[in-house]
């Protein structure tokens, strides 16, 4: 008789989500799937709006990232114009892009996952949480708000607010950097620095702690996708569309405006996120899956291009699986996290040296030169894409989003497939594994609020289905 | 506020249909949320694993607007269970963003997921909850207590509104907190 778990809602994630789990008739997992449960429609809605709000307006798909939701329409809104924007302002996206990868990694890695990581998958959900965090590793859980908090306030400190600052604008940024204000955000860097540091020194607890899992949590060849600078650097604003595949070996890279023929977008009946997929391998087993975000951007580059991050990088190689050339286990998603967080404070202080930062021309005037264009920038959990077609006066006639999470739709449910099977034996299973399942989600970080989220009556429900599906019993457990 | 004495006061936060900013702005209270923790405890949030909104919550504070029918139930449990609703961003005090749809069929806006208008691309709705036909404020749906405006609230409004609560109080802001966008 197969039975059906759900795990409702998917907690500790930024959105909300569903898993359900069939067993087969032994008790073994037949299918894992991560359902993305809302669906607030950007696509349709945005119809009719203007280039120029739509940096605001895109924003509020995520109030995780909606700084490089914004960047992302800005940039399909320079396309739209014709313009090249001036240093200044391509600089200071940069930088509040690099500050906003910052907070949105340390929420991850210290408010949501450290839980998991340092008290283990297995204790008290109660206390498994920052509030459980500061009272048993307080140093760890203050580190963390700390660190969140360097990140916000670069991003206030140059775009005006933390959450859906209305700053970038379609031929560059609204408002240059005062110099006080970058002496403020380089005053903040040293504590950061030393915060991450302090969060790479974690791993090696982290590792020895979860040795026995870390095999199963999403670890499988697939195809890496990302940005990479022109010499192949590690890349978060401009450059080329890289994809790799598990040996390391580049399968394809294009200028990433023309997106739309490699990758391809698929619908299911069960989720409200779509599937997007490497078209060339439509067809093959794994149906095209690539993955995005850390992971991918760390074995997708060459280099990280600055001294502390690269040093960092040959460490985090050396977890090569044997059998592939690249990294392909997903609980490395939070090693390469922490190292991103050192690579953007390494690079705020790039740039706060570059004496074009201050410049106050930060915008180039132009009207509708083009009836399309494409904004890209990696955001924090992987490349994002605004594809906009207008008319002549600027009105969004359709518009096409690919979203980083998104595109780890087909990844994420392969790896709860994988922890489930590998720790579902027999129809048993405690709450501890259960949240092991849901642990693999986290490790990808997902940001559904670009497209979801649902909260269920249940927080456990085992339905028991006999062979033609009808429900024989259920059970429940609070 | 009815608690007992040197208890905490119960506190969720819940996320319903918007971009997860208010709870951003939740966080930006930085340092404040340790001061917070030990005033309040945290029953039922994003940011921790209870899968089911518990009873006797003192204060509930709502993100989003009432936008498919796990957000419409989700509504109606936090009111059966909580003293205080208090809607927290523009999102739940008007609808917002997320109402921006409303203009639309849902049909229609479901489109990029393929299908024609006659014949649309059909969701398992025991999988995936349905958009209700438009997404609402939360007023419309339940009654409120208090109202949060911004979007998102900075975080010195979430902790002014947070401050009279935790003192059994209506949420009063002065008027410079009161705009909204």
């Amino acid at each position: 008789m197969s039975q059906t778990i759900t795990i409702d809602p998917v907690t500790r994630i930024e959105g909300h989500a569903t898993i359900t789990i069939r067993l087969d008739d032994a008790g073994e997992v037949a299918d894992a799937r991560f359902h993305v449960t809302e669906f607030r429609g950007f696509e349709q809605f945005c119809i009719g709006r203007s280039i120029w709000e739509m940096p605001g307006l895109t924003a509020r798909i995520c109030g995780i990232c909606p700084v490089s939701h914004s960047i992302a329409a800005a940039r399909a809104g320079d396309a739209i114009l014709g313009v090249r924007i001036p240093p200044a302002a391509a600089l200071l996206r940069r930088l509040a892009n690099h500050a906003s990868l910052i907070q949105s990694h340390a929420l991850s890695f210290f408010h949501l996952s450290a839980a998991d990581l340092l008290l283990g998958m297995e204790s008290d959900p109660a206390r498994r949480n920052l509030v459980g965090l500061l009272e048993s590793r307080p140093d760890v859980a203050r580190n963390g708000i700390r660190l969140r908090q360097i990140g916000q306030r670069i991003v206030t400190l140059v775009a005006g607010q933390s959450v859906h600052p209305s700053w970038t604008a379609p031929g560059g940024v609204r408002v240059p950097l005062a110099p006080a204000r970058r002496d403020e955000i380089a005053a903040l860097l040293p504590d950061g620095f030393a915060i991450v540091r302090a969060g790479l020194a974690l791993l090696d607890e982290i590792y020895q702690r979860h040795a026995a899992e870390i095999g199963a949590c999403g670890d499988f060849p697939s195809l890496f996708a990302g940005l990479v600078a022109a010499d192949g650097g590690l890349e978060y604003y401009d450059g080329l569309f890289r994809f790799t595949d598990s040996h390391g070996v580049i399968v394809e890279e294009i200028p990433p405006e023309h997106y739309d023929l490699v990758v391809g977008e698929r619908a299911e009946s069960w989720s409200y996120m779509q599937f997007p997929y490497f078209l060339a391998r439509a067809d093959s087993e794994d149906r095209g899956m690539y993955r995005v975000g850390p992971l991918a951007r760390l074995n997708i580059c060459d280099s990280a291009g600055t001294p502390e991050a690269d040093r960092e990088l040959l460490a985090f190689r050396a977890q090569r699986s044997g059998e592939w050339g690249a990294v392909t286990g997903s609980f490395h998603y939070h090693h390469a996290r922490l190292i991103e967080i050192l690579h953007a404070l390494e690079r705020i202080r790039e740039i706060l040296d570059n004496p074009d930062l201050l410049d106050h021309h930060v915008r180039s005037e132009a009207g509708v030169n083009r009836p399309t264009g494409v904004g890209v920038c990696e955001a924090p959990r992987g490349i994002l894409f605004h594809d906009y077609e207008v008319d002549d006066n600027g009105i969004i006639q359709r518009l096409n989003l690919l979203i980083a999470t998104g595109q780890n739709n087909l990844a994420m449910n392969r790896t709860i497939r994988q922890l489930a099977g590998a720790f579902i034996k027999g129809g048993q299973f405690s709450e501890g594994i259960l949240n092991r399942i849901e642990h693999g989600i986290r490790a990808y970080d997902p940001c559904l609020s670009c497209a979801t989220h649902a909260y269920g009556r249940m927080p456990l429900r085992l339905q028991l289905l006999a062979p033609e599906g009808t429900l024989l019993d259920q059970l429940a457990r609070p | 506020m009815n608690r007992k004495r040197g208890g905490k006061v119960r506190l969720a936060t819940v996320w319903l249909g918007g971009c997860s900013g208010c709870h951003m702005s939740f966080l930006d209270l930085d340092e404040r949320l340790i001061e917070l923790a030990g005033q309040a405890e945290l029953v039922f949030s994003p940011f921790i694993d209870t899968k089911e909104f518990p009873a006797g919550v003192d204060v509930a504070l709502v993100e989003g607007a009432v936008n498919n029918r796990a957000n419409l139930a989700m509504a109606e449990t936090i009111r059966a269970r909580s003293r205080s609703v208090v809607s927290l961003g523009d999102c739940a005090v008007t609808g917002n963003v997320t109402s921006m749809r409303n203009i639309l069929p849902v049909a229609a806006t479901l489109a990029p997921f393929g299908g024609t208008g006659e014949a649309p691309f059909r969701f398992d709705y025991a999988a995936v909850p349905e958009l209700l036909p438009r997404a609402l404020p939360l007023h419309q749906v339940i009654a409120v207590d208090g109202f949060v405006p911004g979007c998102p609230p900075d975080p010195d409004r979430i902790w002014t509104a947070i401050g009279c609560l935790l003192r059994g109080e209506p949420v009063q802001l002065p008027e410079e907190m009161r705009s909204f966008g």
